[in-house]
Protein backbone atom coordinates (compact mmCIF):
# COMPACT_ATOMS: atom_id res chain seq x y z
CA UNK A 1 0.00 0.00 0.00
CA UNK A 2 1.30 3.32 -0.97
CA UNK A 3 0.47 6.70 0.53
CA UNK A 4 0.98 9.63 -1.65
CA UNK A 5 0.70 13.49 -1.02
CA UNK A 6 -0.97 15.61 -3.56
CA UNK A 7 -0.43 19.45 -2.65
CA UNK A 8 -3.84 21.05 -4.57
CA UNK A 9 -3.06 24.55 -2.49
CA UNK A 10 -4.35 27.32 -4.26
CA UNK A 11 -6.25 25.49 -6.80
CA UNK A 12 -10.19 26.31 -6.57
CA UNK A 13 -12.85 23.73 -6.84
CA UNK A 14 -13.36 21.76 -9.65
CA UNK A 15 -9.30 21.65 -10.39
CA UNK A 16 -8.58 20.11 -6.58
CA UNK A 17 -11.30 17.16 -7.75
CA UNK A 18 -9.73 16.85 -11.64
CA UNK A 19 -6.18 16.79 -9.79
CA UNK A 20 -7.45 13.81 -7.31
CA UNK A 21 -8.86 12.39 -10.02
CA UNK A 22 -5.84 12.13 -12.36
CA UNK A 23 -3.81 10.89 -9.36
CA UNK A 24 -5.86 7.97 -8.50
CA UNK A 25 -6.00 6.97 -11.96
CA UNK A 26 -1.66 6.58 -11.46
CA UNK A 27 -2.99 4.38 -8.02
CA UNK A 28 -3.18 0.54 -6.99
CA UNK A 29 -6.69 -0.04 -4.92
CA UNK A 30 -5.84 0.01 -1.55
CA UNK A 31 -3.50 3.04 -2.16
CA UNK A 32 -4.00 6.32 0.68
CA UNK A 33 -3.86 9.92 -1.43
CA UNK A 34 -3.75 13.00 1.32
CA UNK A 35 -5.02 15.83 -0.71
CA UNK A 36 -3.67 19.42 0.66
CA UNK A 37 -6.27 22.50 -0.48
CA UNK A 38 -6.89 25.51 0.46
CA UNK A 39 -10.27 25.54 -0.91
CA UNK A 40 -13.13 25.03 2.16
CA UNK A 41 -15.00 23.95 -0.92
CA UNK A 42 -12.52 20.55 -1.48
CA UNK A 43 -14.76 19.36 2.01
CA UNK A 44 -17.90 18.94 0.11
CA UNK A 45 -16.50 17.99 -3.63
CA UNK A 46 -13.51 15.70 -3.15
CA UNK A 47 -16.03 13.14 -0.44
CA UNK A 48 -18.94 13.55 -2.94
CA UNK A 49 -16.57 12.41 -6.05
CA UNK A 50 -14.97 9.73 -3.58
CA UNK A 51 -18.83 8.43 -3.08
CA UNK A 52 -19.28 8.17 -6.93
CA UNK A 53 -16.53 6.65 -7.85
CA UNK A 54 -15.98 4.03 -5.31
CA UNK A 55 -13.12 5.80 -2.97
CA UNK A 56 -13.89 5.98 0.72
CA UNK A 57 -12.72 8.79 2.82
CA UNK A 58 -10.54 8.53 5.20
CA UNK A 59 -10.31 11.36 7.12
CA UNK A 60 -10.90 15.19 6.54
CA UNK A 61 -8.73 18.06 8.78
CA UNK A 62 -9.44 21.77 8.68
CA UNK A 63 -6.63 23.79 10.41
CA UNK A 64 -4.92 27.08 9.75
CA UNK A 65 -7.15 27.80 6.61
CA UNK A 66 -6.13 24.74 4.37
CA UNK A 67 -8.51 21.56 4.61
CA UNK A 68 -6.80 18.06 4.23
CA UNK A 69 -8.68 15.06 2.70
CA UNK A 70 -7.19 11.50 3.21
CA UNK A 71 -8.95 8.69 0.86
CA UNK A 72 -8.23 5.21 -0.01
CA UNK A 73 -8.69 4.57 -3.62
CA UNK A 74 -11.18 1.97 -4.11
CA UNK B 1 -29.95 -11.20 -24.29
CA UNK B 2 -28.81 -8.12 -25.72
CA UNK B 3 -25.66 -6.33 -25.01
CA UNK B 4 -26.24 -3.23 -22.37
CA UNK B 5 -25.24 0.06 -24.33
CA UNK B 6 -23.68 2.42 -22.84
CA UNK B 7 -23.75 6.27 -22.58
CA UNK B 8 -22.34 9.73 -21.55
CA UNK B 9 -24.06 12.43 -20.34
CA UNK B 10 -22.95 16.18 -20.41
CA UNK B 11 -23.54 16.76 -17.12
CA UNK B 12 -23.86 20.59 -16.34
CA UNK B 13 -25.20 20.67 -12.44
CA UNK B 14 -28.66 21.89 -14.24
CA UNK B 15 -31.65 20.25 -14.16
CA UNK B 16 -31.85 19.56 -17.70
CA UNK B 17 -28.74 17.27 -17.98
CA UNK B 18 -29.71 15.34 -15.08
CA UNK B 19 -33.16 14.70 -16.52
CA UNK B 20 -32.28 13.92 -19.61
CA UNK B 21 -29.47 11.15 -18.39
CA UNK B 22 -32.14 9.76 -16.21
CA UNK B 23 -34.97 9.27 -18.92
CA UNK B 24 -32.13 7.25 -20.49
CA UNK B 25 -31.01 5.65 -17.51
CA UNK B 26 -34.80 4.21 -16.86
CA UNK B 27 -34.56 2.50 -20.51
CA UNK B 28 -31.63 0.19 -19.13
CA UNK B 29 -28.71 2.12 -20.33
CA UNK B 30 -25.08 2.32 -18.77
CA UNK B 31 -25.13 6.21 -18.26
CA UNK B 32 -21.97 8.45 -17.08
CA UNK B 33 -21.13 11.45 -16.50
CA UNK B 34 -19.04 14.35 -17.80
CA UNK B 35 -18.48 17.47 -16.96
CA UNK B 36 -16.08 20.36 -18.74
CA UNK B 37 -14.21 22.38 -16.86
CA UNK B 38 -13.01 25.72 -19.20
CA UNK B 39 -11.90 28.01 -16.68
CA UNK B 40 -15.20 30.00 -16.39
CA UNK B 41 -17.99 27.91 -15.14
CA UNK B 42 -17.04 28.00 -12.12
CA UNK B 43 -19.93 29.24 -9.35
CA UNK B 44 -18.51 28.43 -6.43
CA UNK B 45 -15.13 30.59 -6.94
CA UNK B 46 -16.25 34.04 -5.55
CA UNK B 47 -17.65 32.02 -2.89
CA UNK B 48 -15.09 30.13 -1.62
CA UNK B 49 -12.74 33.16 -1.96
CA UNK B 50 -14.84 35.58 -0.19
CA UNK B 51 -14.63 35.61 3.57
CA UNK B 52 -18.23 35.76 4.62
CA UNK B 53 -19.13 33.13 1.92
CA UNK B 54 -17.21 30.38 3.96
CA UNK B 55 -19.91 29.95 6.61
CA UNK B 56 -21.71 28.11 3.55
CA UNK B 57 -20.40 26.02 1.48
CA UNK B 58 -21.50 25.85 -1.63
CA UNK B 59 -21.90 22.31 -3.45
CA UNK B 60 -20.51 21.21 -6.87
CA UNK B 61 -23.60 21.03 -8.71
CA UNK B 62 -22.45 18.11 -10.86
CA UNK B 63 -21.32 15.92 -8.55
CA UNK B 64 -24.02 16.60 -7.05
CA UNK B 65 -26.61 15.82 -9.50
CA UNK B 66 -24.16 12.44 -10.22
CA UNK B 67 -24.43 11.61 -6.78
CA UNK B 68 -28.66 11.96 -6.85
CA UNK B 69 -28.30 10.04 -10.37
CA UNK B 70 -26.17 7.42 -8.98
CA UNK B 71 -23.30 7.68 -11.84
CA UNK B 72 -19.49 8.40 -12.24
CA UNK B 73 -18.91 11.32 -13.03
CA UNK B 74 -15.53 12.49 -14.71
CA UNK B 75 -14.74 16.26 -14.65
CA UNK B 76 -12.15 17.17 -17.70
CA UNK B 77 -10.03 20.08 -17.79
CA UNK B 78 -10.68 21.53 -20.84
CA UNK B 79 -8.59 24.93 -20.16
CA UNK B 80 -6.25 25.29 -23.10
CA UNK B 81 -8.16 23.49 -25.91
CA UNK B 82 -11.57 26.30 -24.37
CA UNK B 83 -9.08 28.95 -25.54
CA UNK B 84 -9.70 28.93 -29.14
CA UNK B 85 -13.13 28.77 -28.77
CA UNK B 86 -13.51 31.79 -26.65
CA UNK B 87 -11.01 34.09 -28.48
CA UNK B 88 -12.32 32.53 -31.88
CA UNK B 89 -15.25 31.86 -32.04
CA UNK B 90 -17.38 31.11 -35.19
CA UNK B 91 -20.58 31.64 -34.41
CA UNK B 92 -19.66 34.59 -32.48
CA UNK B 93 -20.68 35.78 -28.84
CA UNK B 94 -23.98 36.42 -27.33
CA UNK B 95 -24.80 39.26 -25.14
CA UNK B 96 -21.46 39.50 -23.40
CA UNK B 97 -18.31 37.83 -23.82
CA UNK B 98 -20.31 34.30 -24.48
CA UNK B 99 -19.46 31.94 -27.17
CA UNK B 100 -22.32 29.31 -26.46
CA UNK B 101 -23.12 27.85 -29.53
CA UNK B 102 -19.59 27.37 -30.32
CA UNK B 103 -18.91 26.18 -26.93
CA UNK B 104 -22.00 23.68 -27.00
CA UNK B 105 -19.98 22.52 -30.19
CA UNK B 106 -16.42 22.04 -28.51
CA UNK B 107 -18.46 20.14 -25.33
CA UNK B 108 -20.03 18.00 -27.83
CA UNK B 109 -16.97 17.65 -29.71
CA UNK B 110 -14.60 16.47 -26.45
CA UNK B 111 -17.99 13.73 -26.02
CA UNK B 112 -16.91 12.34 -29.02
CA UNK B 113 -13.39 11.83 -28.52
CA UNK B 114 -14.16 10.52 -25.01
CA UNK B 115 -16.84 8.15 -26.02
CA UNK B 116 -14.54 6.50 -28.96
CA UNK B 117 -11.70 6.57 -26.18
CA UNK B 118 -13.61 4.66 -23.85
CA UNK B 119 -15.56 2.42 -25.73
CA UNK B 120 -19.19 3.98 -24.85
CA UNK B 121 -21.87 4.09 -28.11
CA UNK B 122 -23.68 7.57 -27.59
CA UNK B 123 -23.85 11.13 -26.48
CA UNK B 124 -26.48 12.76 -23.97
CA UNK B 125 -27.64 16.45 -23.66
CA UNK B 126 -30.19 18.12 -21.80
CA UNK B 127 -30.81 20.57 -24.63
CA UNK B 128 -34.49 21.81 -25.31
CA UNK B 129 -35.39 23.17 -28.58
CA UNK B 130 -35.87 26.98 -27.59
CA UNK B 131 -34.49 27.02 -24.59
CA UNK B 132 -31.67 28.68 -25.15
CA UNK B 133 -31.79 32.03 -27.45
CA UNK B 134 -28.07 31.19 -28.86
CA UNK B 135 -27.11 27.93 -28.39
CA UNK B 136 -30.46 25.76 -28.20
CA UNK B 137 -32.74 26.72 -30.98
CA UNK B 138 -33.87 24.69 -33.72
CA UNK B 139 -31.61 25.63 -36.18
CA UNK B 140 -28.68 25.27 -34.14
CA UNK B 141 -29.40 21.73 -33.11
CA UNK B 142 -28.04 20.02 -36.42
CA UNK B 143 -25.34 22.72 -36.42
CA UNK B 144 -24.40 21.61 -32.80
CA UNK B 145 -24.39 17.53 -34.22
CA UNK B 146 -23.14 18.24 -37.38
CA UNK B 147 -19.55 20.20 -36.75
CA UNK B 148 -19.15 18.47 -33.51
CA UNK B 149 -18.67 15.40 -34.97
CA UNK B 150 -21.03 13.59 -33.24
CA UNK B 151 -24.30 13.63 -35.69
CA UNK B 152 -26.80 10.96 -35.22
CA UNK B 153 -24.79 9.93 -31.75
CA UNK B 154 -25.87 12.95 -30.43
CA UNK B 155 -29.14 12.01 -28.62
CA UNK B 156 -31.21 14.61 -26.77
CA UNK B 157 -33.89 12.64 -24.60
CA UNK B 158 -35.92 15.80 -23.48
CA UNK B 159 -36.64 16.75 -27.22
CA UNK B 160 -35.95 14.29 -28.79
CA UNK B 161 -39.36 13.04 -30.75
CA UNK B 162 -39.20 17.03 -31.92
CA UNK B 163 -35.85 16.04 -34.25
CA UNK B 164 -34.80 13.42 -36.57
CA UNK B 165 -34.39 10.22 -35.35
CA UNK B 166 -30.87 9.34 -34.06
CA UNK B 167 -28.64 6.04 -34.25
CA UNK B 168 -29.93 5.23 -30.39
CA UNK B 169 -33.47 5.34 -31.63
CA UNK B 170 -33.22 3.78 -34.68
CA UNK B 171 -31.29 1.36 -33.19
CA UNK B 172 -33.74 0.42 -30.18
CA UNK B 173 -31.12 1.03 -27.54
CA UNK B 174 -33.59 3.69 -26.79
CA UNK B 175 -37.36 3.28 -27.31
CA UNK B 176 -38.12 6.91 -28.95
CA UNK B 177 -41.83 6.40 -27.31
CA UNK B 178 -40.50 6.74 -23.95
CA UNK B 179 -38.15 9.90 -25.11
CA UNK B 180 -40.25 13.82 -24.96
CA UNK B 181 -40.96 16.15 -26.93
CA UNK B 182 -40.67 19.49 -24.82
CA UNK B 183 -40.07 22.67 -26.36
CA UNK B 184 -39.39 26.28 -25.42
CA UNK B 185 -38.17 28.21 -22.31
CA UNK B 186 -41.03 27.00 -19.91
CA UNK B 187 -39.57 25.05 -16.92
CA UNK B 188 -43.22 23.34 -16.25
CA UNK B 189 -42.67 20.55 -18.01
CA UNK B 190 -38.83 19.71 -16.51
CA UNK B 191 -40.47 20.80 -13.01
CA UNK B 192 -43.22 17.91 -13.85
CA UNK B 193 -40.29 15.56 -14.75
CA UNK B 194 -38.74 15.90 -11.85
CA UNK B 195 -41.30 15.31 -9.55
CA UNK B 196 -42.15 12.08 -11.57
CA UNK B 197 -38.52 11.09 -10.42
CA UNK B 198 -38.33 12.07 -6.87
CA UNK B 199 -36.08 14.82 -7.38
CA UNK B 200 -37.46 18.11 -4.96
CA UNK B 201 -34.01 19.38 -5.23
CA UNK B 202 -31.95 20.93 -8.25
CA UNK B 203 -30.07 23.85 -8.84
CA UNK B 204 -32.69 26.81 -10.30
CA UNK B 205 -32.00 27.85 -14.17
CA UNK B 206 -29.78 31.12 -14.21
CA UNK B 207 -28.76 30.92 -17.41
CA UNK B 208 -25.85 28.51 -15.76
CA UNK B 209 -22.96 29.05 -13.76
CA UNK B 210 -20.34 30.74 -17.08
CA UNK B 211 -18.75 33.63 -15.93
CA UNK B 212 -18.44 34.82 -19.34
CA UNK B 213 -22.77 35.98 -19.45
CA UNK B 214 -21.73 38.06 -16.73
CA UNK B 215 -21.48 41.61 -17.75
CA UNK B 216 -19.27 42.84 -15.42
CA UNK B 217 -16.62 39.67 -15.71
CA UNK B 218 -17.14 39.98 -19.59
CA UNK B 219 -16.21 44.23 -19.35
CA UNK B 220 -12.93 43.04 -17.54
CA UNK B 221 -11.69 40.18 -20.03
CA UNK B 222 -12.26 42.71 -23.21
CA UNK B 223 -10.06 45.31 -20.38
CA UNK B 224 -7.77 42.84 -20.03
CA UNK B 225 -7.41 41.88 -23.08
CA UNK B 226 -7.32 45.67 -24.70
CA UNK B 227 -4.92 46.49 -22.21
CA UNK B 228 -2.49 43.83 -23.75
CA UNK B 229 -2.55 45.23 -27.31
CA UNK B 230 -5.06 42.64 -28.34
CA UNK B 231 -3.09 39.77 -27.56
CA UNK B 232 -6.33 37.50 -26.21
CA UNK B 233 -3.76 34.50 -24.90
CA UNK B 234 -4.71 34.04 -21.00
CA UNK B 235 -4.07 31.53 -18.34
CA UNK B 236 -6.01 30.02 -15.18
CA UNK B 237 -4.72 33.09 -12.76
CA UNK B 238 -5.96 35.71 -15.64
CA UNK B 239 -9.16 33.92 -15.25
CA UNK B 240 -9.32 34.12 -11.51
CA UNK B 241 -7.73 37.62 -10.83
CA UNK B 242 -10.91 39.05 -12.87
CA UNK B 243 -13.23 37.42 -9.95
CA UNK B 244 -11.76 39.10 -7.16
CA UNK B 245 -11.38 42.55 -6.05
CA UNK B 246 -12.26 46.00 -7.66
CA UNK B 247 -10.47 46.35 -10.95
CA UNK B 248 -9.31 50.20 -11.55
CA UNK B 249 -7.74 51.13 -14.73
CA UNK B 250 -6.10 54.72 -14.11
CA UNK B 251 -4.58 54.44 -17.60
CA UNK B 252 -3.75 51.46 -20.59
CA UNK B 253 -0.25 50.44 -18.83
CA UNK B 254 -0.85 49.32 -15.58
CA UNK B 255 -4.76 48.81 -13.12
CA UNK B 256 -5.05 47.81 -9.74
CA UNK B 257 -6.73 44.95 -7.87
CA UNK B 258 -7.98 45.95 -4.39
CA UNK B 259 -9.29 43.50 -2.16
CA UNK B 260 -13.03 43.93 -0.70
CA UNK B 261 -12.52 41.95 2.19
CA UNK B 262 -10.25 39.67 4.16
CA UNK B 263 -11.04 36.37 2.10
CA UNK B 264 -9.93 38.23 -0.96
CA UNK B 265 -6.91 39.49 0.83
CA UNK B 266 -5.50 36.21 1.59
CA UNK B 267 -6.33 34.82 -2.02
CA UNK B 268 -4.43 37.70 -3.67
CA UNK B 269 -1.84 36.98 -1.35
CA UNK B 270 -0.50 33.62 -3.23
CA UNK B 271 -0.23 36.31 -6.46
CA UNK B 272 2.79 38.61 -5.01
CA UNK B 273 5.45 37.20 -6.58
CA UNK B 274 3.42 37.72 -10.23
CA UNK B 275 2.64 41.40 -9.44
CA UNK B 276 4.34 44.87 -7.80
CA UNK B 277 1.96 44.42 -4.36
CA UNK B 278 1.26 47.59 -1.71
CA UNK B 279 -0.70 47.64 1.18
CA UNK B 280 -0.70 50.89 3.80
CA UNK B 281 1.55 50.47 6.70
CA UNK B 282 0.05 53.24 8.84
CA UNK B 283 -3.42 52.49 8.89
CA UNK B 284 -5.46 49.07 8.05
CA UNK B 285 -5.98 48.94 4.39
CA UNK B 286 -6.80 45.68 2.26
CA UNK B 287 -3.87 44.44 -0.47
CA UNK B 288 -3.68 45.23 -3.74
CA UNK B 289 -2.11 43.95 -6.70
CA UNK B 290 -0.66 46.47 -9.27
CA UNK B 291 -1.00 44.49 -12.83
CA UNK B 292 0.82 46.08 -16.25
CA UNK B 293 3.94 48.26 -16.58
CA UNK B 294 3.70 51.29 -13.91
CA UNK B 295 6.12 53.92 -13.81
CA UNK B 296 7.44 55.60 -10.77
CA UNK B 297 4.84 58.44 -10.95
CA UNK B 298 1.86 55.82 -11.78
CA UNK B 299 3.33 53.73 -8.53
CA UNK B 300 2.34 57.16 -6.62
CA UNK B 301 -0.44 57.24 -8.38
CA UNK B 302 -1.32 54.03 -7.32
CA UNK B 303 0.02 54.15 -3.42
CA UNK B 304 -2.32 56.88 -3.15
CA UNK B 305 -5.43 55.14 -4.52
CA UNK B 306 -4.43 52.32 -2.03
CA UNK B 307 -4.17 54.44 0.43
CA UNK B 308 -7.83 55.62 -0.62
CA UNK B 309 -9.38 52.03 0.30
CA UNK B 310 -7.88 52.04 3.75
CA UNK B 311 -8.58 53.66 6.85
CA UNK B 312 -6.07 56.19 6.13
CA UNK B 313 -8.34 57.50 3.35
CA UNK B 314 -9.45 60.94 5.52
CA UNK B 315 -5.55 61.49 6.67
CA UNK B 316 -3.32 63.27 5.20
CA UNK B 317 -0.75 61.38 4.68
CA UNK B 318 -0.99 57.42 4.82
CA UNK B 319 2.87 54.88 4.54
CA UNK B 320 2.46 52.77 1.47
CA UNK B 321 4.42 49.94 1.73
CA UNK B 322 5.82 48.75 -2.03
CA UNK B 323 6.85 45.02 -2.98
CA UNK B 324 8.06 44.33 -5.79
CA UNK B 325 7.99 40.98 -7.44
CA UNK B 326 11.61 40.04 -6.21
CA UNK B 327 10.43 40.67 -2.93
CA UNK B 328 12.54 44.06 -2.48
CA UNK B 329 10.37 46.07 -0.76
CA UNK B 330 9.87 50.48 0.30
CA UNK B 331 7.95 52.30 1.98
CA UNK B 332 6.39 55.59 0.63
CA UNK B 333 4.04 58.74 2.08
CA UNK B 334 1.32 59.69 0.05
CA UNK B 335 -1.94 61.81 0.24
CA UNK B 336 -4.88 59.67 -0.53
CA UNK B 337 -6.55 60.08 -3.39
CA UNK B 338 -10.54 61.54 -2.85
CA UNK B 339 -13.04 60.27 -4.44
CA UNK B 340 -13.80 62.42 -6.86
CA UNK B 341 -10.37 62.58 -8.25
CA UNK B 342 -11.33 58.95 -9.44
CA UNK B 343 -13.43 59.19 -12.56
CA UNK B 344 -16.18 56.09 -12.93
CA UNK B 345 -14.15 55.54 -16.42
CA UNK B 346 -11.17 54.17 -14.32
CA UNK B 347 -13.38 51.01 -12.65
CA UNK B 348 -13.57 48.06 -14.88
Amino acid sequence: MNKEVLNARRLLCPLPVIRTQDKVKQLQVGDQLEVICTDPGVMQDIPAWCRINGHKVLETISADNEYIVILEVG
Amino acid sequence: MSMQRKAVALISGGLDSMLAAKTVMEQGVHVEGINFFTGFCVEGHTHAIRERGKAKLKRNNSLWVAEQLGIKLHIVDVIEDYKNVLINPRHGYGAHMNPCLDCKIFMVKKARQWIAENGFDFIITGEVIGQRPMSQRKATMPIVARESGADDLLLRPLCARNLPATLPEREGWVDREKLHAITGRSRKPQMEMAEQFGFDDYAQPAGGCCFLTDASYSSKLVDLWKAREDNKDYDLDDVMLLKVGRHIRPQQNFKLIVAREEGEGRFLQGYKKDFISMNSVSHSGPLVLVDGSPSAEDLYLAASITARYGQGRDAEQVDINIMSKDGSERTIQVKPLLAENMPQAWFI
